[in-house]
C-alpha cells in the first residue's frame, strides 16, 4: 500500500493535497450549529447531480412530450417516484442549507476582510443556484412551469432596445415551446451545473487560503503555538469530517421524512398548479414561484412600475456584493459582541420572510404596503450599515476563541 | 437539536401558501387510506365513471399488487385486466363522441386529485342539484354550469339547489357518503400510487438513518475527546 502511495505521489500530489486540505488544514474549534451547512451544501448538490442524471435517462425535451415524461417516470419508471422526489426535496433543500450557510456569513461577519473574495464568490454560487432552479423548474412542463418561464423570461424584455431581441433568444422563438426546453435542459444539465462545480471549487481553495471564520470572529491564524500551527485550530480530518457525517445523517433524515411523507410539503415543494399540462390558451389563477424565489418576485410586485421594479430587484440581488465594505465595524466582526447589529440581522431575515410569504400570495393591494416596509427594510439594512456599524455599541473580543 | 428544529419550523412557515382559497364551500372527505377502501373506489369508479373517464397512467398490472386483489378478483372490477394487463384504464366512450354529447371530452382523472385536490373532487362529487334551466337537467355547486350530467342522481337521488330531496336515489345518504369518500381515495392513490410504497418504505429508510446518526454521533465524541 505504501509503495503504490509513493509511486503515485512522484508522479501526483496526492498526499501532499490530503494533507494541505484535509489532515493539516486547521480549522477553529468551536464550529458550532451554523458550521453545518457548507458540507451540506455540497452534499445536496451532489443529491442531485445523480438523481439528475437518472432523470436526464427518461425526460424528453419537446413540448408535446414533456409532461407525459414526468409522468411516466412516477408510474412507469421502477424507483422513478423516488428519484424525482428526491430531485424535487433537494431543489429545496439546497436553498434551505444555502440560506442558512449564507445567514451564518452575515452573523458572524464572515465576508469581512480577508473574507471578501471567499463572500462575493459564495454570492456568484447563489446566483448560479437561482438560475439552475428556474431552468429546472421549467423543464417538467406543468402549467405553472409554461407561465413561470413565460413571466421570467419577459422580464429581459425591459432592457432598452435590444430587449425584444433578447427575450426571443432565450426562447428560441416567439414564445413558449419545444426550441425552449431544449435550451433549458441544456443549461440546467450542462452550463449551470458545470459552472456551479467550478466556482465550488474556487470557493474552497479561497477559504483554504484564508481559513474559516468562527463565532467569535476573530483570527486563529494570529496566536500560533511553538510548532507554528494555530492553538485554537484543528486538522479538519479527522474532526470536522466525523462531526460532519454526523451532520449529513441529520439532514438525510429530514429529507427521507419529506421524500416518503409529505414529497409535495402541502405544495410548497411542488405545487399543485403544475399538474395540469401547459397550456398557453389558459392563464393560472395566481402565478407564484417557488418558495426560495418568492421574496424577489413579491419586491418586483411591490413596485407598480416594471422598469423600476426591475431596476429595483436588480439593485436587491446586487447589493449584498459590497456587504464587505459596507460593514465598518473595526473593533468586532461576530454578532456575539455587536448587539445592535445582531438586531439588524433579525429585521433583515424578518422582512425577507414577510417578503417570501408575500410573494407566494395571490397578488392584492392589500399586501402592497406591508411589501413595500419590508423592502424598504431590506435595503435600510445595507444603506445604513456603513454609518451604524462605525458607532455601535462593542461588547469587548476575547484574544482566544470560546468554546 | 432545539435550535434546530426551531430553523426548520421557521423556514417552512414561513413559506406556507394559503391553500385554502375556496375553502367556504368545500368540504373534507373522511376516509382510510387503505387497500379496503381502494377497493371500494376502484369498484365504484369502474362502474361509474369508466364510461367516460380515462385513467391514462395506470396501468392494471400495478392494481393487483397496490391494492392487494387477486388477479380473479381485479377482472370482476376491470374485465380487460385479465388480456390486457399492460394497458391503462381507457373510458368506454371515444373522444369525438364524447365531444358530440357533451361538447367538451371528459377529462382524464390520473392526476386530478394533485391538481384540484381531495376536498374539491369529494364536494364536487356531491355538489350536484336539479337545474331544469341546464340542458343536462343538473347544475353543481362547486363547478357551475358544469357540461358533466349528475351520473350519480340513480344512487344519490335528485336534489333541489337548497338540498332538500325532489326523489330518493337507490342508496342511503351515508352509503352514498362512504362511496364518494372511497372514490375519492381511489383518485388520491391514482394521482401518486407511490404513497403506499412510500408508506411501507419510509419506516425502514427512517429507522436506518436514525441509527446511522446515531452510530455517527458516537464517532465523533469519540474522536472529539481529546478536543473537550
Amino acid at each position: 500500500m505504501s509503495t503504490l502511495i509513493a509511486w503515485i505521489d512522484r508522479r501526483f500530489p496526492l498526499t501532499k493535497l490530503v494533507r494541505e486540505s484535509m489532515t493539516e488544514y486547521y480549522a477553529p474549534k468551536n464550529f458550532n450549529f451554523w458550521y453545518f451547512f457548507g458540507s451540506l451544501a455540497l452534499f445536496v448538490f451532489a443529491i442531485q447531480v445523480i438523481t439528475g442524471i437518472f432523470l436526464l435517462a427518461h425526460y424528453q425535451p419537446s413540448a408535446d412530450k414533456a409532461f407525459e415524461s414526468i409522468q411516466t417516470i412516477m408510474y412507469d419508471v421502477k424507483w422513478g417516484w423516488l428519484i424525482r422526489y428526491a430531485h424535487t426535496t433537494g431543489a429545496s433543500f439546497f436553498f434551505i442549507v444555502v440560506y442558512l450557510h449564507m445567514l451564518r456569513g452575515y452573523l458572524y461577519g464572515s465576508y469581512r476582510k480577508p473574507r471578501e473574495l471567499l463572500w462575493i464568490i459564495g454570492f456568484v454560487i447563489y446566483l448560479c443556484l437561482m438560475a439552475e432552479a428556474y431552468f429546472g423548474y421549467v423543464l417538467p412542463y406543468g402549467n405553472m412551469s409554461y407561465w413561470g418561464g413565460e413571466v421570467i423570461t419577459s422580464i429581459i424584455g425591459a432592457i432598452p432596445v435590444v430587449g425584444d431581441w433578447l427575450v426571443s433568444l432565450a426562447r428560441g422563438g416567439f414564445g413558449i415551446g419545444t426550441a425552449t426546453l431544449n435550451r433549458f435542459l441544456a443549461f440546467h444539465v450542462v452550463l449551470v451545473p458545470a459552472l456551479l462545480a467550478a466556482l465550488v471549487v474556487i470557493h474552497l481553495l479561497a477559504l483554504h487560503e484564508t481559513g474559516s471564520n468562527n463565532p467569535d470572529g476573530i483570527e486563529i491564524r494570529d496566536r500560533l503555538g511553538a510548532d507554528g500551527k494555530p492553538i485554537d485550530g484543528i486538522p479538519f480530518h479527522p474532526y470536522y469530517t466525523v462531526k460532519d457525517i454526523f451532520g449529513v445523517g441529520v439532514l438525510m433524515i429530514l429529507f427521507a421524512l419529506v421524500v416518503f411523507y409529505a414529497p409535495t410539503l402541502h405544495g410548497l415543494f411542488i405545487e399543485s398548479y403544475n399538474y395540469t399540462p401547459a397550456n398557453p390558451m389558459q392563464t393560472p389563477p395566481d402565478i407564484t414561484p417557488a418558495w426560495y424565489l418568492a421574496p424577489y418576485y413579491a419586491m418586483l410586485r411591490a413596485i407598480p412600475n416594471k422598469e423600476l421594479g426591475i431596476l429595483v430587484l436588480f439593485l436587491a440581488i446586487i447589493v449584498p456584493f459590497f456587504l464587505p465594505w459596507l460593514d465598518r465595524n473595526a473593533r468586532a466582526r461576530s454578532v456575539r459582541y455587536r448587539p445592535v447589529y445582531l438586531g439588524m440581522i433579525v429585521v433583515l431575515v424578518a422582512s425577507m420572510l414577510v417578503l417570501g410569504w408575500i410573494g407566494m400570495q395571490p397578488a392584492s393591494p392589500a399586501l402592497l404596503p406591508p411589501a413595500r416596509v419590508c423592502l424598504a427594510l431590506y435595503f435600510l439594512f445595507f444603506f445604513t450599515l456603513p454609518f451604524i456599524s462605525r458607532i455601535e455599541p462593542t461588547r469587548p473580543v476575547p484574544e482566544r476563541l470560546r468554546m | 437539536m432545539r435550535k434546530l428544529a426551531c430553523l426548520a419550523v421557521l423556514a417552512l412557515a414561513a413559506a406556507l401558501p394559503a391553500s385554502a382559497q375556496e375553502a367556504a364551500k368545500l368540504s373534507t372527505p373522511h376516509y382510510r387510506f387503505d387497500r379496503a377502501t381502494l377497493q371500494a373506489g376502484a369498484k365504484f369508479f369502474a362502474s361509474n365513471c369508466t364510461a367516460c373517464h380515462s385513467l391514462g397512467h395506470i396501468r392494471y398490472r400495478r392494481l393487483a399488487t397496490d391494492l392487494g386483489m387477486s388477479k380473479e378478483a381485479l377482472t370482476r372490477i376491470f374485465p380487460q385486466a385479465r388480456n390486457k394487463p399492460d394497458d391503462v384504464i381507457k373510458s368506454a366512450m371515444p373522444a369525438d363522441a364524447a365531444l358530440q354529447a357533451f361538447g367538451v371530452v371528459p377529462p382524464d382523472l390520473t392526476l386530478e386529485a394533485r391538481y384540484r385536490g381531495t376536498r374539491w373532487i369529494y364536494s364536487y362529487l356531491k355538489g350536484f342539484y336539479s337545474d331544469p334551466s341546464r340542458p343536462t337537467g343538473f347544475n353543481n355547486h362547486v363547478r357551475p354550469n358544469v357540461a358533466m350530467p349528475d351520473v350519480l342522481a340513480g344512487l344519490q337521488g335528485i336534489v333541489a339547489a337548497d338540498g332538500s330531496v325532489i326523489s330518493k336515489g337507490s342508496v342511503s345518504p351515508a352509503e352514498f357518503d362512504r362511496d364518494i369518500a372511497a372514490v375519492t381515495a381511489w383518485l388520491q392513490y391514482t394521482s401518486d400510487p407511490s404513497k403506499l410504497e412510500r408508506r411501507a418504505l419510509g419506516p425502514w429508510v427512517i429507522g436506518f438513518l436514525v441509527v446511522f446518526t446515531l452510530v455517527a454521533y458516537a464517532l465523533k465524541r469519540v474522536v472529539w475527546r481529546p478536543v473537550h
